[in-house]
């Protein structure tokens, strides 16, 4: 895609007043430097991770047997709020714009990102919406409890006091995401090396860069949306309430304007991430750069026009239903389109699988799953059977797990050795695949059962006849998190620089700026623009 | 792309943010403006009932000549009452047969056994939701706001017609009425 023909500038640091981070913890307090931020946005949504995490194992431990043995329904459904909140806002999200962080300006030739400051202030008021998000589980009458959702009238009539500290929450969330993206957004229009025209691109910086517009578009209106919440529930405003003159199903056209393209921001940078690692260890291009990009772009306009797909069952009049229901599996279009490229890409390639490779491929795998999944939730007449089952709840997981987490682990066993400059250790990263894919599985693949015999989602108990299922899942559900520790083992290992020294060029296969600089990458890289031809 | 001198780059990078904090603000208040819309588009298709809480002007003899003997559709009444309140609601006739374009009278009671005086709000919502536009009506309690005296039961009519122009697939429908408190919070619309 591009080439250097000089080498980078920080080599020669001489030229340069460079100066390397400070000491201690101002050194994070108060750094503009992307890399640094990218660090704490990826240690952040780790750590938010497990802590989702360890909520998701009371779950399955309550829901390991029929019966309710070791929680109270509300603190059931405390876990099930908080856990969907802290993957979605914490983890998966912040994990992105972490990369972004990272990656990008390294990708582009930019020597940082285009608002530093911004950047802190997005990185530093993140950890305390979850600190509020978190405590509010503590208040009197417990935290959030009404789904990740906040369906009306759950959240507005039937909720707790504390609803104002998740309003509050959501409000930081959005505005750092929305902070993060007009940073991202600023960056690739403006701070791309001479030469690097928008087709020459990396992939997951176009990627990243729609996923950017599609975050402000939509993080605005989820900010509308709670805070319409909050006004209905303590300042006596009817947007929601009937008896006022609102209506609750006009909460879930809001909510789901937001929500359906919210889905697409958690998959798109994913993509990109696979479009990168795929063609390294296959040793051919990308097979269809361009269509890669009009794919994702027209995968982000259509996300706007497929909300009402989550609200079949709230009695739209057929036609609305057939229009949403053409109008999703149309998406399946440009998805299908990318399948094909990676699979071509990979089509008589030299292939070696690698850790990053190993998970890349999973994630073409599963997530193509959780594409069959969803398309058959798109089938209007059917979504009624499926609608809130754990059938809905295994496809997200799929598209969810196996694949923004697999292909955030695939960036991350990528890029780490150019972040450390240490080679990780493989045994640990190939226990973590095997380990993680196989549980996963276990995990996640015998809901589409239950849910298709009619276990309905968000509840603590169900009738015995799903016991069998529920008790192999919860199993999965404990291997699966307990996987996780080896790649925190891993992580820690390599962050202390326990490891072979690795080249600048860790993979024979790699393309791109990133693997011009040396590793670890030097505290300042590209302070003069590459030459790219 | 990269500029050369670092003011340029400053000026060209505060023009974008300037644009992109533009759209957040108008994404913002689009937010906002989907509630008026959403009414808009309800008042317009006639979904979710809007265009029942309202006593249909411009009634000509003309509608009621035009009775169709060929099909009966039939209509459920639901009634419900918000929870936490001392009131029965209920529906005297909860399923009638009619043609359309005939003209029906049901009948209604709410009783409030506390001893306080309530004032209430009936919201109707009808389905399958493109009916509601079908479903004329010239007299309804839930035109108004009721005043029902401790310990009494009042009766109430509800005077309607279909429109014979209703679709022929639509045999069926429900008329569903919840009933409400007004106090300061609730200030009832009535379209
Ligand atoms: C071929 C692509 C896809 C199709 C056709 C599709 C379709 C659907 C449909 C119809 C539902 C609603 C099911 C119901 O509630 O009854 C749904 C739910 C969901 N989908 Fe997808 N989907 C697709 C891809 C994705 C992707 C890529 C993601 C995220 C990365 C995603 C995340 C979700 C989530 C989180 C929910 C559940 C939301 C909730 O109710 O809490 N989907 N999907
Ligand atoms: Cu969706």
């Amino acid at each position: 895609m591009t080439t250097v023909t000089t080498a980078n500038e920080s080599a020669t640091p001489q030229e340069h007043e460079h100066h390397g981070p400070e000491k201690g913890i101002k050194r994070w307090l108060y750094t503009t430097n992307h890399k640094d931020i990218g660090s704490l946005y990826l240690w952040f949504a780790f750590i938010m991770f497990l802590t989702g995490g360890a909520m998701a194992m009371v779950i399955r431990a309550e829901l390991f047997q029929p019966g309710l043995q070791i929680v109270e329904p509300h603190f059931f459904n405390q876990m099930t709020t908080v856990h969907g909140l802290i993957m979605v806002f914490g983890a998966v999200m912040p994990a992105f714009t972490g990369l972004a962080n990272w990656m990008i300006p390294m990708m582009i030739g930019a020597p940082d990102m285009a608002l530093p400051r911004m950047n802190n202030l997005s990185f530093w008021i993140l950890p305390f919406a979850f600190a509020i998000l978190l405590a509010s589980l503590f208040v009197e009458g417990g935290g959030p409890a009404f789904g990740w959702t906040f369906y009306a009238p759950l959240s507005t009539t039937y909720s707790g006091d504390s609803t104002a500290l998740f309003v509050f929450s959501v409000h930081i969330m959005g505005i750092s995401s929305i902070m993060g993206a007009i940073n991202v957004i600023v960056t690739i229009w403006n701070m791309r090396a001479p030469g690097m025209t928008w087709m020459k691109m990396p992939l997951f910086v176009w990627t990243w860069f729609i996923t950017a517009f599609l975050l402000i578009a939509v993080m605005p209106v989820l900010a509308g949306a709670v805070t319409m919440v909050l006004t209905d529930k303590f300042f006596g405003t009817s947007f929601f309430d009937a008896a006022g003159g609102g209506d609750p199903v006009m909460f879930q056209h809001i909510f789901w304007f937001f929500g359906h393209p919210e889905v697409y921001i958690m998959i798109l940078p994913a993509f990109g991430i696979i479009s990168t690692i795929v063609p390294t260890f296959s040793r051919k291009k990308l097979f269809g750069y361009a269509s890669m990009v009009y794919a994702t772009a027209s995968i982000a306009l259509l996300s706007f026009v497929v909300w009402a797909h989550h609200m079949f069952t709230t009695g739209m009049p057929v036609y609305a239903e057939l229009f949403f229901m053409y109008c999703t599996m149309l998406i399946s279009v440009p998805t299908g389109v990318k399948v094909f490229n990676w699979v071509a890409t990979m089509w008589k390639g030299a292939i070696s699988y690698e850790v990053p490779m190993m998970f890349s491929v999973a994630f073409i795998i599963l997530f193509t799953f959780g594409g069959f999944s969803g398309l058959m939730l798109a089938i209007t007449p059917v979504d009624f059977q499926y609608h809130d089952t754990y059938f809905v709840v295994a496809h997200f997981h799929y598209v969810l797990v196996t694949g923004a987490i697999f292909s955030l682990i695939a960036a991350t066993y990528y890029w780490l050795p150019k972040w450390t400059g240490v080679m990780y250790d493989i045994g640990l990263a190939k226990a973590h695949f095997w380990c993680s894919l196989i549980s996963v599985n276990v995990l996640f693949f015998p809901m589409h059962f239950v849910g298709l015999a009619g276990m309905p989602r968000r509840i603590p108990d169900y009738s015995v006849q799903f016991a069998d299922w529920n008790q192999i899942i919860s199993l999965g559900g404990f291997a699966f998190g307990l996987s996780q520790f080896i790649f925190l083992a891993l992580l820690i290992k390599a962050c202390r620089k326990q490891g072979e020294p690795v080249d600048a060029k860790v993979w024979d296969g790699a393309e791109g700026l990133e693997w011009e600089v040396e590793s670890p990458a030097p505290y300042h890289t590209f302070t003069k623009p590459p030459k790219i031809d | 792309m990269l500029k050369r001198d670092s003011n340029a780059q400053q000026k060209a990078n505060n023009k974008i943010v300037a644009r992109l904090a533009l759209v957040v603000v108008c994404m913002f208040a689009f937010g906002f403006a989907l509630v008026p819309l959403y009414d808009v588009f309800c008042d317009l298709t006639g979904l979710n009932g809007r265009s029942i809480q309202r006593a249909d002007a411009g009634l000509t003899a003309d509608d009621l000549t035009q009775v169709d003997n060929n099909r009966k559709v039939k209509l459920e009444f639901v009634s419900f009452s918000k929870a936490g309140h001392q009131w029965r609601f209920s529906a005297l006739e909860p399923v009638v047969r009619v043609h359309p374009g005939e003209m029906q009278n049901v009948r209604f009671t709410i009783e409030n056994t506390s001893s306080e005086t309530a004032f209430v709000q009936a919201i109707p919502s009808v389905s399958p939701g493109q009916a509601g536009l079908y479903l004329h009506k010239t007299e309804c309690f839930c035109f108004e706001q009721q005043k029902i005296e401790g310990k009494q039961k009042v009766e109430f009519v509800m005077r309607f017609y279909l429109d014979s122009a209703l679709p022929k697939d639509i045999s069926q429908m429900t008329l569903a009425y919840t009933l409400y408190a007004v106090d300061g919070n609730t200030t009832a619309r009535v379209n």
